[in-house]
């Protein structure tokens, strides 16, 4: 992937008109998409979008890349397929909660622990969207909708700890709302060598509105939320005067006005997988007091070899070992006879 | 034990034409390895061979039980041989259970060769044999020849300074029989000591362990009174040129490595583990230095829909299943055809529905390629006549899809895709050439149209890295031209329309239908498809030999059908389509041609033998046949 230079956020607009209902969190992903693509300058024509189907995934036709947009929860197994025939190109795939973690799970899971080298734009928007309004599998309990007029009796997926248990190697979270945030998150996700995995709190202002907001909305935002940072203690709050401490494996919520020193808090490490996994559990319902708040930022990055590059590797290998295949040898074979 | 039968043959050498042995056993006895040796053995003397292969669904069924019978029939004869036969000249049996099922198969007169350690009472008991009966003493088997002998006692003796444990001697019973059998036919063992050497490299003691069995097998024939009689079945006079042995599967996937080798595109091949369709996963990943990537993929979608990635960046995308998994794909396979890229579909047919008959054969998936989609979804269909017509097949196959840049189905079965027989390999050069339709260069200011086609309607390929030919594809109703998402009435109709005719296009590009047996013109056309072609063959050729006016024309092409198929259908009177199935070909071809043809069923997992479609064909013919 070679890199050029100048190219700007609109060189990735295309011509077809944007259908996102007017409000949509989605619009926010998409410009920084555009933006972060032009910043690391790789070549439009190198570049792909792979698409499932919900709302979200209408995004490849409004990318002037290559693009995919294919059937319900595939997107992840065929920008697999992509990726080892073409290591070459640089894959994005994006999916929603629905897509990626209902009807295409399994893909899903399968795709974190092969380790491609793609990213991933999980867009969670807690609702299905599309189809207008059903609970999708990131629903809180007790939402009422549209397909659960008596409330979801369904238990949601903590969407981050099954990507720690499904072997991910880079694992963030961002939100729509906070366009510098995403944009800096997309950035290192692009970077990452191996399947990059953000998740994305997403507004649908017309089925599920404000299902964030005690994250997003200046409020709460401060209360509410963690920004990851690595190397840094875990601090939060409006003065940000609060700080998590880990009680062995227990984190607790400590005030460092009340005696609590910044040196004894959680240092956030990324590549600390024990640590990753319990930020991952960071995931209480804000209306229980005494709940922590939800992180924000890379929770965890490794470094491990990537499917298509051991793909490749085998080839070389074989190729190597048996000198590169001839067609007529094969099909002669081993045990051959003559009829004169 | 004394056997009642035992009878004496003159140490005579007979001239034999042709010869079916079934080897029949415990499915942990190695009956399999028994007959491929003595396949490839045969072969390799220049005799003509077909087989079939048999074998329980369960891995280890229970020992010694009907369930867990494996068996392997082969042909082998100085003629033409078309189908593993209907019934056995020679039938070794290993056990009390692999005697019970399959003895009916054995012809009055024919040769018996009996495993006495498999008659045992415990053995007995597992076959169900009534208590205190035992088939090899009580003269129920008096139309035979029948021979004991016991092949356990007598490996056991042949390895009994080998130091090897008794389960590993026990296992290596097979390799008395084999040798035997080489004896009885006067077979070279040089091919299976090769075998032993490759198989067991590093491990000296198992290599010397089954030749000392294979030997002692062999001296047994010669040296027994009992067995004073050698059979000799010269080589077939079969066309001139070079052969191999080679089995349907393994041929499709030398096809396919063909293919990519000729059309440059890398083979991609996705699959998921399903029977009878894993041998050529297997067989391909032993390829990568052809450049083959095989996926192991997690379930049967991911399998096509990882294909069609690869298809779109350009690779020979291939997906393969039997017809369980095919279900599954079949939303990919809808999105491959609005995508119109190349996709190779392999449906290895086996008995159904839902689970069905993992290990047995059976052609009743051709409605599920034909129609096992969502809405109008036509595909290209192509079927295998015989295991090494695998291998041109799945090479047209892959033709087609890049050059008409559609999925195209490629069906074979069980019965073929285990079967075996001679192949006279082609040179690589004499291969047809695959041309993929890569996008050609735009006119400067022109924006690149995804969906505009050539006269075959094909669209072009623009691969990801290609400037200036970005564009994006999905499963929505596109445009013409364009590719763009269009929810215009009238551009439905048409895009439903031209994907229609962009597979009748394909007739343009494929050899016309012709007789495979027989003239032009008669009173009967037996139409067949897939594996029955050696069945349908011997049927018709008998046929004609006894004066009848039979033809056979075998299809390969299925969607399209060739251009002339509606002309050959009528210059016949009747047109009788065998299948293995509840009437799926006869019910297409009705549909097209309004011919009264008539459908001859066989459902039960195996093969039509020619004996039952000469009765079907004189029975259409009015002719009364004695039972």
């Amino acid at each position: 992937m070679e890199t050029i230079e100048k190219i700007l956020p609109k060189d990735f607009v295309t011509d077809q008109e944007v259908r996102w209902c007017p409000g949509c969190g989605d619009y926010s992903i998409l410009k920084q998409a555009q933006s972060v693509l032009a910043e690391i300058g790789i070549k439009r024509e190198d570049t792909v979008f792979v698409s499932g189907i919900g709302c979200s995934s209408r995004f490849p036709y409004y990318m002037e890349t290559y693009g995919m947009h294919s059937i319900h929860g595939r997107a992840t197994a065929i920008a697999s397929g992509l990726k080892a025939a073409r290591p070459d190109l640089n894959i994005w795939i994006v999916t929603g909660d629905g897509d990626a973690l209902s009807i295409g799970g399994n893909h899903f899971i399968h795709l974190l622990r092969r380790n491609f080298n793609v990213n991933v734009l999980l867009f969670n928007n807690e609702i299905y969207g599309l189809t207008k309004g059903q609970y999708s599998p990131t629903t809180r309990k007790g939402t009422i909708n549209k397909s659960a007029p008596m409330g979801t009796i369904d238990h949601p997926f903590n969407p981050l700890a099954l990507c720690m248990g499904a072997g991910g190697t880079f694992i963030a979270r961002s939100m729509d709302r906070d366009p510098k945030h995403l944009r800096e998150i997309l950035l290192r996700a692009s970077k990452h060598k191996g399947t990059s995995l953000v998740e994305i709190y997403q507004n649908c202002n017309v089925f599920n509105d404000g299902a964030f907001f005690p994250f997003t909305e200046k409020e709460s935002k401060q209360n509410e939320t963690i920004f990851l940072e690595n190397n840094q203690p875990i601090i939060f709050g409006p003065s940000r005067t609060m700080g998590i401490k880990l009680d062995g494996f227990k984190p607790v919520i400590v005030n460092l006005e009340e005696g609590n020193s910044a040196n004894d808090l959680w240092i956030h490490d990324e590549a600390d997988p024990i640590k990753a996994s319990i930020l991952t559990r960071f995931f209480d319902d804000v209306t229980i007091p005494g709940h922590l708040p939800r992180p924000f930022g890379v929770f965890y990055t490794e470094t491990r070899a990537c499917y298509e590059d051991e793909m490749e590797a085998q080839i070389v290998t074989a190729i190597e070992s048996k000198k590169r295949g001839n067609l007529d040898a094969l099909l002669r074979g081993k045990n051959i006879w003559e009829i004169k | 034990m004394e056997p009642v039968q035992q009878k004496k043959i003159s140490r005579i050498s007979e001239l034999k034409k042709e010869v079916t042995i079934l080897f029949a056993g415990d499915s942990g006895d190695g009956i399999q390895l028994t007959g491929s040796q003595f396949t490839d053995t045969s072969a390799l003397f220049g005799n003509d061979v077909s087989t079939f292969p048999d074998f329980p669904a369960e891995i280890r069924a229970p020992q010694g039980t009907l369930a867990g019978v494996s068996g392997f029939q082969l042909r082998f004869g100085s003629v033409e041989i078309y189908t593993p036969g209907d019934v056995c000249d020679v039938f070794v049996a290993m056990n009390a259970a692999s005697l019970k099922a399959n003895i009916k198969k054995l012809i009055p007169g024919g040769i018996l060769i009996a495993n006495i350690s498999g008659f045992d009472k415990k053995n007995l008991g597992l076959a169900k044999y009534p208590e205190g009966i035992n088939p090899l003493e009580d003269g129920s088997l008096g139309k035979f020849r029948l021979y004991t002998m016991d092949i356990t006692k007598m490996t056991k003796a042949a390895l009994a300074d080998s130091g090897m444990g008794t389960k590993e001697i026990e296992r290596s019973k097979n390799m008395f029989v084999l040798g035997f059998l080489y004896w009885m036919y006067n077979r070279s063992m040089s091919r299976s000591i090769d075998f032993f050497k490759e198989k067991f490299k590093g491990k000296p003691h198992l290599i010397e362990a089954n030749i000392k069995v294979l030997n002692a097998g062999y001296n047994f024939g010669e040296t027994s009174e009992t067995f004073s009689s050698q059979y000799e079945v010269k080589p077939a006079p079969m066309p001139k040129g070079v052969y191999r042995n080679i089995m349907g599967n393994q041929a499709t996937a030398l096809g396919l490595i063909a293919a990519s080798e000729k059309s440059g595109l890398g083979l991609f091949y996705g699959s998921y583990p399903i029977t009878p369709a894993s041998d050529i996963l297997h067989e391909l990943s032993k390829h990568k230095n052809f450049g083959v990537k095989t996926f192991q993929a997690e379930d049967e979608i991911a399998a096509a829909t990882s294909a069609i990635g690869a298809s779109f960046g350009g690779a020979l995308g291939v997906t393969a299943s039997s017809g369980p998994g095919i279900a599954l794909k079949g939303e990919a396979i809808g999105l491959a055809v609005m995508y119109e890229i190349p996709l190779v579909i392999i449906d290895v047919q086996r008995g159904g529905p839902s689970t069905g008959l993992p290990t047995k054969t059976e052609q009743a998936d051709l409605f599920q390629a034909m129609y096992g989609r969502n809405s109008e979804a036509p595909v290209a269909i192509l079927a295998a006549s015989s295991p090494s017509d695998c291998f041109e097949t799945i090479f047209e196959a892959c033709r087609i899809a890049v050059e008409h840049m559609t999925p195209v189905f490629f069906l074979s079965d069980g019965y073929i895709a285990n079967g075996a027989e001679p192949w006279k390999f082609p040179k690589g050069d004499g291969l047809g050439k695959i041309t993929p339709k890569f996008a050609e260069e735009n006119p400067e200011g022109t924006p690149f149209l995804p969906y505009k086609r050539d006269s075959k309607l094909a669209r072009p390929w623009a691969l990801p890295g290609r400037k200036g030919f970005e564009h994006r594809i999905g499963g929505i109703e596109k445009e013409n031209e364009t590719g763009n998402i269009s929810y215009d009435p009238e551009n439905h109709q048409l895009m439903v329309k031209i994907r229609a005719e962009k597979i009748s296009r394909i007739a343009d590009f494929i050899p016309p239908q012709k007789i495979n047996t027989g003239q032009e013109k008669g009173e009967v056309l037996v139409l067949g498809w897939g594996s029955t072609f050696g069945a349908i063959t011997m049927a018709v050729k008998d046929l004609i030999g006894d004066g009848y006016s039979v033809s056979h024309a075998h299809l390969r092409y299925i969607n399209p059908f060739p251009k002339n198929l509606g002309e050959i259908l009528k210059n016949f009177s009747l047109v009788l389509i065998p299948e293995m199935n509840n009437g799926q070909l006869v019910s297409i071809i009705r549909d097209k041609f309004l011919v009264d043809a008539i459908g001859f069923n066989k459902i039960k997992g195996v093969p039509f033998t020619s004996e039952e479609i000469k009765k079907e064909v004189l029975r259409i013919l009015g002719v009364s046949v004695p039972n």
